[in-house]
């Protein structure tokens, strides 16, 4: 597991990368890469070309990012989830939540 | 410094060794203990509890190997360091000394930088020691509270679910005892219609953060399902008992079934878990019902559906619910059982009665040889005919059902300052679900209630057109001038008549609802109408198919409905 994060030049973009399985152990990590003192971006992506595995605890992370950023009205894109982490997004209906692309 | 100065025991039997190396050890600002054998040596150890024992290894009585070997069995964990003392030289002696329980060994003569240095090092040691011991005690203290949080949890978790009808003819699960830890739960419950309720939850946390969502989810499934209320109600409330308790991040994938074996139909919701394989034994046909919901205390918005779906079934069709632990389960080489092998299983030419014991088996060969890391949860129920259905359990919920009202009658007169400022339909129907097996039909209840309150205050008394309502500023128009009108009104009013009449087999309801309006000059059209914008648009008409009757009484300031129930199945 491995988690980084890249603010866009203007700032108002943060794009959070993840690697490896998403799960209860990249809680901590998780959580630094968007609550940044540095920054405070409108829109987040949560890029997740590189996770091959995504468990609950990783959907309550999203929900709490989701919170983070302003709850209904947060602006947070999931991209390229792997066809099966894909389908646990689906399982839980987050496309109702996020935007998955 | 105070702080740092030991209590050391020196044991030799050489007087001259002893006194100069009693000399030693004060010189570097310790106390000392001497003993001149063995058996001096213990009882000194005993009284007077030395940080550090300096011991000759041959003395009378007790030589110094024992004395070490003694001391190491009293003391246990704690550390006490043991250091020889001796004129031997050859390496097994030496290592014999340590063999024997010493730490370390200190040559004669004394060389007295070599003593201060040792002395300092075991120094170090022993605080090094305590400190790692404390930490270890806190850690044992943790893990120990830890536990008792988890068998309390597992107990609060095992309460909960404890009423349920688990013993019903016509369920099997199979739930680890390490359920609690995954966070999954399984409740089951009976309609006052007769109805099979059934929930498999699976909560993001473990532990006590699972059994605080699990008290809530299963008080109020409990509860519900005892007052008959409909499935689709039934999710709803736990959406928003788990959105109002649960923190953010925790949340429960559920799914609900109901089982009516009268019209041996299925409703099932399912919110974030894996597809439910609904078996249909003549078709051969495996139907998926798939997540169509956010889980449970995710969202209080729009973007929860509690809506369930209804499937048919026939007797010995078998629908199974499972949590993620199945097709997680991992065997030796890595891979995921997956939902793949999981179906082939129901497809295989197997009895339907055979189903779950082959999961069950094929789940646990795979694991063979690992260490699992999720466990399996799976539930099967069977449709069977309804004489066939056994709750396997003495609570009868039909006899409690029916304590309650079973002929009366009401009449309640609404003035205008009430109609302005209070809602009257929480208070009206939660009389009404005193009546035994009401509950069941609470839907329909208060649509006939609201739609006969809302015309006779707003087309009875404030006298509006709802063909004003056809147009979107007419749609706003209407409201603010319902609005101004209720404001102006001083002595009008809105009565309820409701008579109930029940039987053991059902009842039956009579809801008058009349205005101070002047009533219509014609009597609505009760067609529902194609698009909007006829007369009293679609409130009437649909009203009209819950009800036996629906008369409109001239001058049209008077509506009748009647509503008909028995005991069956209750409405989704």
């Amino acid at each position: 597991m491995a988690i980084n994060s890249t603010l866009s030049d203007d700032g108002k973009e943060l794009t959070i990368h993840i690697d490896g399985r998403f799960d209860f152990s990249c809680h901590q990590d998780f959580r630094s890469a968007y609550q940044r003192d540095d920054a405070d971006p409108s829109h987040y992506r949560i890029d997740l070309k590189g996770a091959v595995y995504l468990d609950s605890s990783a959907l309550g992370m999203l929900l709490l990012l989701r919170d983070y950023a302003g709850g209904d009205e947060a602006n947070v894109k999931i991209l390229n989830p792997s066809e099966d982490v894909r389908k646990i997004l689906r399982i839980s209906n987050f496309q109702r939540l996020f935007t998955i692309q | 410094m105070q702080d740092d100065s030991l209590t050391i025991l020196i044991a030799d039997d050489s007087n001259t060794d002893r006194l100069l190396l009693e000399a030693f050890v004060r010189k570097l600002g310790h106390r000392t203990i001497t003993a001149v054998d063995g058996v001096e040596a213990i009882e000194c150890f005993h009284r007077q509890q030395p940080d550090i024992v300096l011991l000759d290894a041959l003395m009378p009585r007790m030589n110094g190997f024992e004395v070490a070997a003694q001391i190491r069995r009293e003391v246990g964990d704690t550390f006490i360091p043991i250091i020889f003392l001796t004129a031997l030289t050859e390496a097994d002696s030496l290592a014999q000394c340590l063999e024997a329980g010493g730490d370390d060994f200190l040559t004669k003569p004394y060389n007295s930088v070599i003593l201060k240095a040792k002395i300092n090092a075991f120094r170090r040691m022993l605080k090094m020691h305590g400190t790692l011991q404390e930490q270890r005690d806190e850690i044992a203290r943790y893990n120990e509270h830890l536990l008792r949080e988890q068998d309390l949890a597992k107990r609060i978790f095992d309460k909960v679910a404890r009423p349920g009808y688990f013993k019903a003819n016509n369920l099997r699960f199979s739930m680890s005892p390490m359920a609690m830890f995954n966070g999954d739960i399984l409740l089951v419950a009976l309609q006052p219609s007769g109805n099979l309720l059934a929930l498999l939850g699976d909560f993001t946390g473990h532990g006590l953060a699972a059994a605080v969502g699990a008290m809530p989810l299963a008080q109020t499934f409990y509860g519900m399902a005892e007052k008959g209320f409909a499935l689709k109600d039934m999710v709803r409330e736990l959406n928003a008992k788990l959105y109002e308790v649960l923190p953010t991040g925790v949340f429960c994938c559920a799914c609900l079934v109901e089982l009516d074996f009268e019209h041996h139909t299925l409703q099932a919701w399912n919110g974030g878990l894996p597809d439910l394989f609904l078996v249909h034994g003549r078709e051969q046909r495996i139907e998926r019902i798939p997540s169509k919901s956010l889980p449970l205390g995710v969202s209080s918005s729009d973007a929860f559906d509690p809506a369930p779906g209804m499937y048919e079934m026939e007797p010995d069709d078998r629908v199974f619910l499972r949590s993620d632990g199945i097709h997680e389960t991992v065997n030796a080489a890595g891979d995921m059982f997956g939902e793949d092998r999981l179906e082939a299983i129901l497809h295989r030419d197997i009895p339907m009665a055979a189903m779950f014991d082959a999961v069950m088996q094929a789940v646990n060969a795979f694991a063979e040889g690992t260490e699992r890391t999720d466990d399996v949860s799976l539930v099967e129920l069977v449709m069977v005919p309804k004489q066939a259905f056994q709750t396997g359990s003495d609570v009868v919920p039909l006899v409690r059902e029916l304590q309650g009202p079973v002929d009366w009658a009401l009449d309640y007169e609404l003035r205008m300052d009430s109609i302005r400022s209070f809602n009257p339909l929480p208070l009206m129907l939660h009389i009404l679900l005193e009546v035994p097996g009401l509950r069941g039909h609470a839907g329909d209840i208060y649509t006939i209630l609201s739609e006969l309150y809302a015309n006779a205050v707003e087309h009875g008394v404030a006298g509006l057109d709802s063909s004003m309502k056809e147009t979107h500023e007419g749609f706003v128009g209407y409201y603010l001038q319902k609005e101004q009108r209720l404001r102006e009104l001083a002595d009008a009013w809105v009565r309820f008549h409701i008579e109930y009449r029940g039987d053991d087999n059902g009842g039956c309801l009579r809801i008058v609802v009349e205005d101070s309006g002047k009533g219509f000059k014609e009597v609505p059209d009760m067609t529902m109408p194609e698009s909007g914008g006829q007369f009293s648009g679609r409130g009437l008409p649909l009203l009209k198919t819950l009800c036996r009757s629906l008369t409109v009484l001239s001058p049209g300031n008077r509506v009748e409905a009647v509503y008909d129930w028995q005991y069956k199945q209750s409405r989704a």
